[in-house]
C-alpha cells in the first residue's frame, strides 16, 4: 500500500513528435512529488496523462496497484483532485456550488455536501457564512486560488494533481498559499503531484522532485539529492548555482540543527527554515540566533549545512 | 484515403436530391404554373451529365484533396449553368415565343450542393489573400461570360431581361446610386461626427441613442415618411424642384438609406478610435505631433480595419434595403421585385432579386478581403 | 432611471394607442390631406400588432432552437468537420438581403404569412448561430480544462458549463434576430401577410402620411422595447458570470 502512484514507461507522441518519452517513477502515499522543467519539457502532458485528460500512447499508470484504464476516464477523474493555474472556477456558479461540483456528480446528499463545503471553507480560512454564496469574480486572486484547491479536494480524493496552481499569484500571496497547502496536505494525508517551472517552489513543497527535459525524466529524487548531486548540466542550470546553498538551507527546519547555548536577540520559530535563520543572522549582525523552545543556530552551523555533501564530492 | 468525409456526405445528399428533382420548369406562358422536367429528359446529353455530376457528388464523400474538390465543384457549377441554358433551347419549340423555361427546385438544390462544396474546398485550402481576390475575380468573370455568351438567353429570367433591357440598365444604375450614394453621404457626415464624439465624451450617449432609435424605425416606414417631407421641400424651397427634388423618386430613398447608415459608421469610428492603444496615442503626442497630426497619421490608419468593417455593414445593408425603394418609386432592382409580386410573375421577381443578391455577395466578400488586407499590416510598427 | 421612466411611458402610450387608437386622431390629423382618415381602421391595430408579434415570435423561437442545435452540433467532436464551413455559410448568408429572401420564398410558399415566416426564420438563424458559436467556442480555456479534469461528461460540460456561460451571448443573438425580424415583417405585407406593414402600405398607396407614421411608430416602439428587454436579460445573465464590463 506504500506505492500510491506508479508510473510505468509512460509515453506520448503527437503525430510522431515526442511529448513524453518512457517516463517511470513512483510516488508514495501521502507524499508530494514536484514535476519541474522548462516550458515544453512535457511535465504538464505527463500530469494530464495521470487523470487521462491526455491518453498515453503507451505505458501505464497504477493507482494503488490498479490500472487507471480499468475505469472510464470521467469516472477516474472524479476520484482524482485537479487544480490548475488561474483556478478555472465556473464563473456562473457560487463558491459553494463550485466546491460541490464533484460531490454532486457523485450523488452525495444535500446535507453531506453542505457540511463538506463548510468544512473545506473553514480549512482554507474562508468564513463559510461570508463566502459560501459569493460569485468567483467577487473574490481576490488568492481567495479564488484557495477555492480552486478546495474544489479539487471536495470529494476527499486520495490523489491531488496540480498544474502550476500558484502561477497567477503575486509573490507574497504565493508564499502563504504554499505554506497553507503543505499544512493541509499533511493534515489530510493526500498524495500530491504538482507541476511547476519554479525550482524554489519544487524545493519548498516537494518530498520528491522529478526533473523533466525534452520529454524525458532526467532525475528523480529527494530535493537534497537533486541540489547536491544534479544528474546533468540541465538540472544544474535549472537549480541555478548561485541559488543552490539557499535552496539547500531552506530544506531543514531550525530546530533540527539547534545546539545548546545562549544567543542574544529575538528568537526565530522552531519550524523556520535555516534559510530564514541565515537571513536573520546576516541582517541583525549576530553570529547566532536563538530558536523558540530552546537552543541556538550558529552561523558556523549554517555554513556547514549549506553544502556538506556537495563540497565533499567536488 | 478511404475515410468518409462528413461534409461531403451532406453535399452529396443535397446534390443527389437536386439531381432527382426537376431541373427546370416548362411553362406554356409567363403566368401559368408549369411542369417540372428532370435533367435527363431536359437534354439529349442530360443522362450522361447527371451520371457524371452524381459521380462527383459521391466521390466527394471520400477524403480527396481540397484542390480537386475545388476544380470539380467549379466545373459542375459551369456544367449546371450550361445544361440550364441548353435545356431552354431544347424544350422550347423554335417558333414559340410564349413558352417559358425557368430553373426549378432541382437546379437550385444542385447549385447549392456544389456551391457548398466549393465553399468548403476554399475554406480547407486556406488560400492566401491574393488567391482569394483571384477566385472572386474568376467567379465574377465566369458569371459575366455566361451572361454575355448568350448560352442562358433562353431562360425565362433572361427573356424578361431582353424585354426590358433599357429599363434594367436604368434601374441598375439607380440601385448602385442608392447603395453607394447613401454610403458616401454617411461617410461624409458619419466620420467627422464619430471623430467629434471621440473628442466630446459627453455627447456620445445622446447622439448614439438617437441614431439607435433611428435604426428601429422599420425601413418601410422610414421610406414612407420621407415622401411627404421631400414633397414639402419640393413645393416650398425655391429651386429645389428645379434641382430634381421631388416627393417621389430617388431623393427620399437616398436620405432614408443615409439615415440607416449613420449608426454603423459613427459607432465603428468611435470603436476604432477607442481601440487604439492609449500608449501609442500618448507616444505620438509625446513626439510632438499636433492633435490633427495624431488623428490623421496615427489614429485613423490604426482604426482603418474597423472603419472598413463599417463600410461593409453599410454597403451590404443598403444594397438589400434599396430594394424597398422600388415600393415608393425610388427605382432600383426593387422595381422588378414588387412589379413581379404584383403580377405574380416570378421570373420578374428573380430579375430583381438575383442581381441584388449577387451585388450584396460581391460587395460583402470584397470588403471582407479589404478588411483583412488592412488589418494584416504590421500593427504598431 | 430616466431611461426606465421613459420606457414605462412608452409601454403605456403604446397600450393606450393600440386599445383606443381613435382617441389619438388629433395627433395624426395634421399629417392627412383632403379630409382623409387620420387613423387606420380597416383592421384593428391591436389585431395587426398581435399577428405581427406572433409571426416574429414564431420565427425567433424557431430560428433560436434550430440555430442552437446546429451550433452545438458543429462544436462537438463529431461535428467539428463542419465548423469552418458553417462559419463561411453564416458569413455569406448574412449578406443575402432579407427582402430578396422574402421575395424568393413566395414561389415556394405562395402569398400570405408563409413566405414571411420562412424568410424571417432563415434570416433569423444567422445571428443566433453566429453568437452561439462565439459563446460556445470563446470560453476561458481554464474553465473547460477544469470541467474535464473534474470528471464532467461531455454532455454535463455542455449543459452545466458551456451553455450557461454562453447564455448572454446567445441572448444577444436573439436580440439581433428579434429586432431585424420585427422590421422585416412589415415588408411581409407586400406578400399579403397580416402585419403592421399593412398600415404603412395603405398609407403609401393612398398618400396618407398619418398611416405611414402610426404604423412605423408602433413597430418602432416595440423594437425599442424588445431591444431594451433583451439587453436587460443579457446584463442579468452576464452579471452572474462577472463577464460584464
Amino acid at each position: 500500500m506504500s506505492d500510491m502512484i506508479e508510473i510505468r514507461n509512460l509515453t506520448k507522441r503527437y503525430d510522431g513528435a515526442v511529448a513524453v518519452e518512457d517516463v517511470s517513477f513512483t510516488v508514495e502515499s501521502g507524499q508530494i512529488a514536484a514535476l519541474v522543467g522548462t516550458s515544453g519539457s512535457g511535465k504538464t502532458t505527463l500530469l494530464r496523462m495521470i487523470n487521462r485528460l491526455v491518453e498515453p500512447t503507451s505505458g501505464q499508470v497504477l493507482i494503488d496497484g490498479e490500472d487507471s484504464h480499468s475505469l472510464p476516464g470521467y469516472l477516474l477523474r472524479r476520484r482524482i483532485g485537479y487544480a490548475i493555474q488561474g483556478h478555472g472556477l465556473f464563473p456562473h456558479r457560487t463558491v459553494a456550488q463550485n466546491i460541490a461540483t464533484v460531490p454532486r456528480l457523485l450523488g452525495w446528499s444535500a446535507d453531506q455536501i453542505r457540511d463538506r463545503v463548510d468544512e473545506l471553507l473553514n480549512l482554507f480560512q474562508l468564513d463559510p457564512d461570508a463566502f459560501r454564496d459569493r460569485m468567483p469574480h467577487e473574490l481576490s486572486g488568492g481567495q479564488q486560488q484557495r477555492v480552486g484547491v478546495a474544489r479539487a479536494l471536495a470529494a476527499k480524493p486520495d490523489l491531488l494533481l496540480m498544474d502550476e496552481p500558484f502561477g497567477a499569484l503575486d509573490p507574497v500571496i504565493r508564499a502563504k498559499a504554499q505554506d497553507d497547502l503543505r499544512h493541509i496536505q499533511r493534515q489530510l494525508g493526500t498524495t500530491l503531484i504538482l507541476v511547476t517551472h519554479d525550482m524554489e517552489e519544487a524545493v519548498t513543497l516537494g518530498d520528491r522532485i522529478a526533473v523533466m527535459d525534452k520529454g524525458r525524466l532526467v532525475q528523480y529524487g529527494p530535493p537534497s539529492e537533486i541540489l547536491t548531486a544534479p544528474a546533468t548540466p540541465f538540472v544544474r542550470d535549472l537549480i541555478g548555482m548561485r541559488e543552490r546553498p539557499f535552496h539547500l538551507l531552506s530544506l531543514t527546519p531550525a530546530h533540527a540543527i539547534a545546539t545548546e547555548g545562549e544567543a542574544p536577540g529575538a528568537p526565530i520559530a522552531r519550524d523556520a527554515s535555516l534559510r530564514e535563520a541565515l537571513a536573520e543572522c546576516l541582517w541583525s549582525g549576530r553570529s547566532a540566533v536563538p530558536v523558540e523552545g530552546g537552543g541556538i543556530v550558529t552561523l558556523a552551523a549554517l555554513q556547514a549545512h549549506a553544502a556538506p555533501t556537495a563540497r565533499a564530492a567536488e | 484515403m478511404g475515410r468518409l468525409d462528413r461534409p461531403g456526405l451532406l453535399f452529396a445528399l443535397i446534390g443527389l436530391a437536386g439531381l432527382a428533382l426537376p431541373l427546370v420548369q416548362f411553362k406554356p406562358n409567363r403566368i401559368v404554373l408549369g411542369e417540372g422536367v428532370a435533367l435527363w429528359s431536359a437534354l439529349p446529353w442530360g443522362l450522361p451529365l447527371a451520371v457524371v455530376l452524381a459521380a462527383v457528388l459521391v466521390g466527394g464523400c471520400w477524403r480527396i484533396g481540397a484542390g480537386w474538390r475545388l476544380a470539380a465543384a467549379l466545373a459542375a457549377l459551369v456544367a449546371l449553368v450550361l445544361a440550364l441554358g441548353a435545356s431552354a433551347g431544347h424544350l422550347t419549340p423554335p417558333d414559340n415565343t410564349l413558352a417559358r423555361v425557368s430553373p426549378a427546385t432541382g437546379f437550385w438544390l444542385a447549385t447549392l450542393a456544389f456551391a457548398l462544396m466549393l465553399a468548403d474546398a476554399i475554406t480547407r485550402l486556406r488560400p492566401s489573400l491574393a488567391m482569394r481576390w483571384l477566385l472572386l475575380g474568376l467567379a465574377i468573370g465566369l458569371v459575366v461570360a455566361a451572361l454575355a455568351s448568350g448560352i442562358v438567353d433562353g431562360i425565362s429570367v433572361m427573356r424578361e431581361y431582353e424585354a426590358r433591357r433599357d429599363i434594367f440598365l436604368r434601374e441598375a444604375r439607380a440601385h448602385l446610386l442608392l447603395a453607394f450614394g447613401s454610403l458616401g453621404l454617411a461617410l461624409l457626415v458619419g466620420l467627422p461626427l464619430g471623430v467629434a464624439l471621440y473628442q466630446a465624451r459627453g455627447l456620445r450617449r445622446p447622439v448614439l441613442s438617437v441614431l439607435n432609435i433611428l435604426q428601429t424605425v422599420p425601413s418601410l416606414a422610414l421610406f414612407g415618411i420621407m415622401i411627404p417631407i421631400f414633397g414639402w421641400i419640393a413645393a416650398n424651397v425655391p429651386g429645389a424642384a428645379q434641382a430634381g427634388v421631388a416627393g417621389i423618386g430617388v431623393f427620399p430613398a437616398l436620405v432614408a438609406l443615409f439615415l440607416y447608415s449613420l449608426l454603423p459608421v459613427v459607432s465603428n469610428t468611435l470603436t476604432g478610435l477607442n481601440g487604439v492603444n492609449p500608449a501609442t496615442r500618448e507616444a505620438a503626442t509625446g513626439l510632438g505631433l499636433t492633435r490633427v497630426q495624431v488623428l490623421s497619421s496615427v489614429l485613423v490608419p490604426l482604426a482603418l480595419p474597423v472603419l472598413l468593417a463599417a463600410v461593409r455593414i453599410v454597403l451590404v445593408q443598403n444594397i438589400g434595403l434599396a430594394v424597398i425603394a422600388g415600393l415608393i418609386g425610388g427605382g432600383g432592382f426593387g422595381t422588378f421585385v414588387f412589379q413581379g409580386l404584383n403580377q405574380t410573375a416570378m421570373d420578374l421577381v428573380l430579375l430583381g432579386a438575383l442581381p441584388t443578391i449577387a451585388l450584396a455577395l460581391v460587395a460583402g466578400i470584397a470588403l471582407d478581403l479589404l478588411v483583412e488586407a488592412t488589418s494584416r499590416r504590421p500593427k504598431g510598427a | 432611471m430616466i431611461g426606465r421612466v421613459l420606457l414605462g411611458a412608452a409601454v403605456l402610450f403604446l397600450l393606450a394607442f393600440l386599445l383606443t387608437p381613435t382617441s389619438f386622431a388629433w395627433l395624426f390629423q395634421p399629417f392627412t390631406r383632403n379630409n382623409a382618415p387620420a387613423i387606420y381602421t380597416q383592421t384593428p391595430l391591436w389585431s395587426l400588432t398581435l399577428s405581427h408579434l406572433a409571426l416574429v415570435g414564431m420565427a425567433v423561437v424557431a430560428s433560436t432552437v434550430i440555430a442552437l442545435v446546429l451550433a452545438v452540433l458543429v462544436t462537438r467532436p463529431a461535428g467539428r468537420e463542419f465548423l469552418p464551413l458553417a462559419r463561411t455559410v453564416t458569413a455569406v448568408g448574412q449578406t443575402f438581403p432579407p427582402v430578396a429572401v422574402l421575395a424568393l420564398a413566395v414561389p415556394i410558399m405562395g402569398f400570405g404569412a408563409g413566405p414571411t415566416l420562412v424568410a424571417l426564420f432563415l434570416y433569423g438563424l444567422l445571428p443566433v448561430f453566429e453568437n452561439a458559436l462565439a459563446g460556445l467556442t470563446g470560453q476561458p480555456p481554464q474553465v473547460a480544462e477544469a470541467a474535464r479534469g473534474m470528471g464532467l461528461t461531455p454532455r454535463q460540460r455542455l449543459t452545466q458549463v458551456d451553455l450557461p456561460l454562453a447564455l448572454p451571448v446567445i441572448l444577444g443573438g436573439m436580440r439581433l434576430t428579434a429586432v431585424i425580424s420585427l422590421g422585416t415583417a412589415t415588408i411581409g405585407s407586400t406578400v399579403a401577410a397580416k402585419t403592421l406593414g399593412e398600415v404603412i402600405i395603405a398609407g403609401l398607396l393612398s398618400s396618407n402620411t398619418a398611416f405611414v407614421l402610426q404604423g412605423g411608430m408602433v413597430v418602432g416602439i416595440i423594437a425599442v422595447l424588445l431591444h431594451e428587454g433583451f439587453q436587460t436579460l443579457e446584463r442579468m445573465a452576464a452579471a452572474r458570470t462577472g463577464l460584464n464590463r
